[in-house]
């Protein structure tokens, strides 16, 4: 994995609910913007993030062009365990994908 | 088994494989309903035929926004069961931002960054089994930020 596409990831354990940050580098390009040339930049962005704890699905979003550049994502998840694996996985339109892991802490 | 058959289901197998990615992804994302240019019509391509405004979907975001190319919001919904959250913006080219779908133990709660290219309604609906609730939340934006 290059370090310049890296996902940053936190799962924290607080009481009863694991807080789950996940900021991803994606340019998230529309298709809509030009470059100076007046040339059209190919739409390039990412469709689909799961995210796994402990392998069983806990989260499955579909996105599309209007998420913001370099994802952002917070969400909560109930009866984590100190120690329990979160993989976070994205698949991009122009078929790229990358995926990262944190143990619950 | 003949060889040649073996070869072809190696060959068949080895193209499966390097497809496999792209074909599931097709298969899951909702092409219709992303490159819908209204909230009704992307809710229609989401296979929603009604939804009802409810106070238990919350959402949380800023009411005014300098710069439309990020734009965080919060999205919660209060309502047992609920299996997924669709965030959709009304005066975007293409309204429907992300669809949030939640299972085991997961909350019914999102925060995310999306961008708006004008002051808009930011939509929110939730599904629950096969009905459907929305909240929306008027945000005014300064500048364009969907180039």
């Amino acid at each position: 994995m290059a370090a310049d596409n890296a996902i940053k990831m936190r799962a924290q354990l607080k009481g009863e609910i694991t807080e789950i940050k996940i900021l991803m580098s994606h340019p998230m390009e529309t298709g809509r913007r030009k470059n100076d040339l007046d040339e059209a930049i190919p739409a390039h962005f990412i469709q689909l993030v799961t995210v796994k704890l402990n392998d069983k699905p806990v989260l499955e979003a579909q996105w599309g062009t209007g998420i913001s550049k370099n994802p952002y994502l917070t969400f909560h998840v109930r009866g984590a365990k100190v120690g329990d694996k979160v993989v976070v996985t994205w698949h991009d339109n122009k078929g790229d994908s990358n995926s990262g892991e944190i143990a619950v802490a | 088994m003949q060889r040649r058959d073996f070869l072809q289901l190696l060959l068949g197998a080895a193209a499966a494989t390097l497809l496999l990615p792209i074909n599931v992804l097709a298969a899951i994302w909702n092409k219709a309903a992303f490159e819908a240019t209204t909230v009704d019509a992307a809710a229609k391509d989401m296979g929603i035929a009604s939804e009802s405004v409810s106070p238990d979907i919350q959402i949380k975001a800023p009411d005014y926004a300098e710069n439309g190319a990020v734009v965080q919001v919060e999205v919660r919904s209060n309502i047992p069961n609920t299996e997924a959250i669709a965030i959709l913006v009304d005066k975007n080219p293409t309204s429907l931002i992300a669809n949030f779908m939640f299972s085991n133990g997961a909350e019914p709660f999102v925060v995310t960054r999306i961008k708006m290219a004008e002051t808009s309604n930011v939509v929110a609906i939730a599904k629950v089994g096969g009905q459907y609730f929305k909240a929306r939340k008027n945000i005014e934006v300064s500048e364009n930020g969907c180039g």
